[in-house]
């Protein structure tokens, strides 16, 4: 019985191992359904990684993305950020707080009308850059802002 | 089930500006309760709004989303009384969705 039992865990633990593989492949080359969940990209812990598991390695900066954002927060548990893309065909924007344990915060997709803007409020670790990555027309594109915190809000 | 969320949706211009507050706890997975013990994540994980049925935003949060979450966006070509509707899912699997119709401008 027990015997059965550890065959069974073994079994269904390199089961498990497959999918995770498998999800991680398709995410490092970017063809990720939107539907799946970016946990590559969201348990990465350097910027570099979240942005490969975007597949935007080396996004071009550009002036048509406008971050707002305080210069200074007070309170790094919730930040107000807005990001708006001025680029044409916006598919998606990510907000990436580069000192953060877990830097990529968020993806969004945008279609059928949505416009290349989002608004929301983040947490933010320590005084950092609050970088946007907008994909246009399958390309990436990037800017970054600077947000002092005062009191960090990942604790 | 989860609390309702606050959406509202207003007409200016041809588009709707959509703003939707969702009632959360976002634990990160790195706060300790009184008592010194890891609180565990929990947080909204995907966020879907449709307008008249079609997805207009398809959102992956972290856990670096603020608590009590708001969410700000527009949507072009949208007219009084269309159908805003807002889905999200977290990582316990908990959902909840809610429905607004877009306002005239006041």
């Amino acid at each position: 019985m027990n015997q059965l039992r550890r065959n069974f865990l073994k079994l269904s633990g390199a089961a498990g191992t497959v999918v995770l593989a498998l999800c991680a492949g398709l995410i490092k080359t970017g063809e990720a359904l939107a539907a799946t969940w970016n946990k590559a990209g969201f348990e990465s812990k350097a910027v570099a990684d979240a942005l490969k598991s975007l597949g935007a390695a080396n996004p071009a900066e550009s002036k048509d993305i406008v971050i707002t954002a305080p210069d200074i927060a007070e309170n790094g548990a919730v930040v107000p950020i807005a990001v708006t893309s001025k680029i044409p065909n916006t598919q998606s924007i990510s907000i990436i707080a580069e000192k953060n344990p877990f830097p990529l915060t968020s993806t969004f997709d945008v279609a059928n009308g949505g416009e290349g803007y989002v608004s929301i409020r983040i947490k933010i670790g320590q005084t950092s850059n609050v970088r946007a990555i907008v994909k246009a027309d399958g390309r990436f594109y990037t800017a970054a802002k600077e947000v002092k915190v005062t009191i960090g809000g990942c604790g | 089930m989860a609390d309702p969320m606050k959406i509202r949706a207003t007409l200016q211009g041809d588009a709707a500006d959509i703003r939707i507050l969702m009632l959360h706890p976002m634990e990160t997975g790195q706060r300790k309760d009184p008592k010194g013990e890891i609180v565990p994540m929990h947080f909204i994980q995907s966020v879907v709004v449709t307008h008249n049925g079609k997805t207009v935003l398809d959102a992956q949060w972290s856990q670096a989303i603020s608590r009590n979450p708001f969410l700000g966006l527009r949507v072009q070509g949208a007219k009084t009384g269309d159908k805003i509707s807002v889905t999200w899912t977290d990582n316990k699997g908990d959902k909840r969705a809610d429905e607004a119709v877009v306002a005239a401008p006041s």
